[in-house]
């Protein structure tokens, strides 16, 4: 069972109209590396320089992968990655 | 047992020193306590009212808000009802930019403390108040800004007194949780909590914005407040709305605290720590009460009865 990316509205004109799609991936980098494989452009929105970019939140089952392994965070099947842009309150 | 009865100066006096309770029902663990910290207590009903006069204090002691100035300040509701409290106690006419997907309870309060209320467009959320009041302020320069986001009042004033007053209520904490809107309340209590007890752990709680801020256009236009310090955090997660709307009902009913929706949040981020714990002290800040989200009628419905209801969809409850 692979695992299901919740892709936000700004990216989903790169994944044809797509809010979710299924992969498989070892690592947040591995499966950020296959779905660039089919949708070329979508990592470079995501990553800069092997780094997750400022404004982009990777939540893997609802926790921030910035605070487990950034793109090295293992994944397995079943788990949920949320992309999201950050945003501010108050 | 109560102390005896204080008397104040003013309204102001009530801010802070909130009641910090222990959860009894809402533990998944037994050997980890959950404390709520009652921001909804403050006197205009929110965790904001530290640092409303936090910033507003600092700006008239070093001159840059003169007597009678007109504040102006992009929020979701809570810091503008502070502020606008405060400028009722300091004769400040108070102007705030909130997102028009606000709930209505909101708009009212600020209307009722005398604060002129400017609707920015509701598909770009918080993020588009603030670019729009950074606009207004720059065209014009009678206005004062607080700016929340980037004021060092504002964790400043939660390691001046949020921070010391859970040490001092909970000398044994060991987890620290708080809601993510200016990182202000993580950033300067979390700082306090380290300083006094290096072990103690800080958690972020965030809302999933859902179809929200659909107007976005990128993800370069996200906003990461600089009074933000990431690195006082030691994890981050995020509750979507329909968990934040149960636990919120949840707390009513095991717990008879009437408590905001963020709350709701923050409080099951407090719960995904403590079913990872063996034993601890979890303090977490709920930082409004129910009152501003009554139109919901969360209390009484289920989240999918919500759901569909236009009141609901689209809304910043954060």
């Amino acid at each position: 069972m692979p695992v299901e990316v919740r892709i936000p509205s700004v990216l989903q004109k790169l994944t044809g109209g797509q809010r979710r799609l299924q992969y498989e991936g070892a690592t947040v980098d591995e499966l950020l590396d296959a779905i660039d494989g089919d949708y070329s452009g979508f990592r470079d929105q995501l990553v800069e320089n092997g780094e997750l970019r400022r404004f982009v939140n990777i939540f893997l089952n609802d926790e921030d992968v910035r605070f487990l392994q950034q793109l090295k965070t293992p994944l397995k099947d079943g788990d949920t990655i949320a992309i999201l842009p950050a945003l501010a309150g108050g | 047992m109560s102390p005896q009865a204080h008397r104040y100066d003013s309204v102001l006096g009530l801010i802070g020193d909130t009641p910090l309770v222990r959860l009894q029902r809402m533990s998944p663990k037994a050997d980890v306590r959950i404390w709520a910290k009652l921001e909804g207590q403050n006197p205009s009903g929110s965790v904001k009212d530290r640092i409303a006069k936090a910033m507003i204090d600092a700006a008239r002691a070093d001159g840059s808000l003169r007597p009678g100035q007109t504040i102006l300040e992009p929020t979701s509701g809570n810091t503008g009802v502070a502020l606008a409290l405060i400028g009722r106690i300091y004769g400040h006419p108070v102007r705030c930019v909130m997102p028009e997907s606000v709930s209505a309870e909101r708009r009212d309060l600020l209307k009722f403390y005398g604060a002129e209320v400017i609707l920015s467009p509701g598909d770009l959320g918080t993020n588009g108040s603030v670019r729009m009041a950074e606009d207004l302020a720059a065209q014009d320069p009678s206005l004062y800004m607080p700016f929340q986001y980037g004021n060092s009042a504002n964790p400043q004033a939660h390691y001046d007194t949020t921070g010391p007053e859970i040490l001092r209520a909970l000398p044994e904490v060991t987890h620290f949780v708080a809601g993510l809107g200016t990182g202000g309340t993580l950033t300067g209590a979390g700082r306090c909590l380290k300083e006094h007890k290096p072990e103690v752990r800080v958690i972020a709680s965030v809302p999933h914005p859902g179809d929200l801020v659909q107007g976005l256009r990128s993800l370069e236009e996200g906003y990461i407040p600089p009074v933000l310090d990431e690195s006082i955090l030691d994890a981050r997660m995020m509750v979507d709305s329909r968990t934040s709307f149960a636990v919120t009902k949840a707390l009513m009913d095991n717990e008879g605290i009437f408590a905001g929706i963020s709350s709701g949040a923050a409080l099951r981020t407090a719960q995904r720590v403590a079913e990872r714990l063996d034993g601890g002290d979890i303090a977490v800040v709920l930082a409004d009460g129910g009152w501003k989200y009554l139109s919901t009628r969360l209390w009484e419905r289920d989240y999918e009865e919500l759901r569909g209801d236009e009141t609901i969809e689209g809304k910043i409850w954060w």
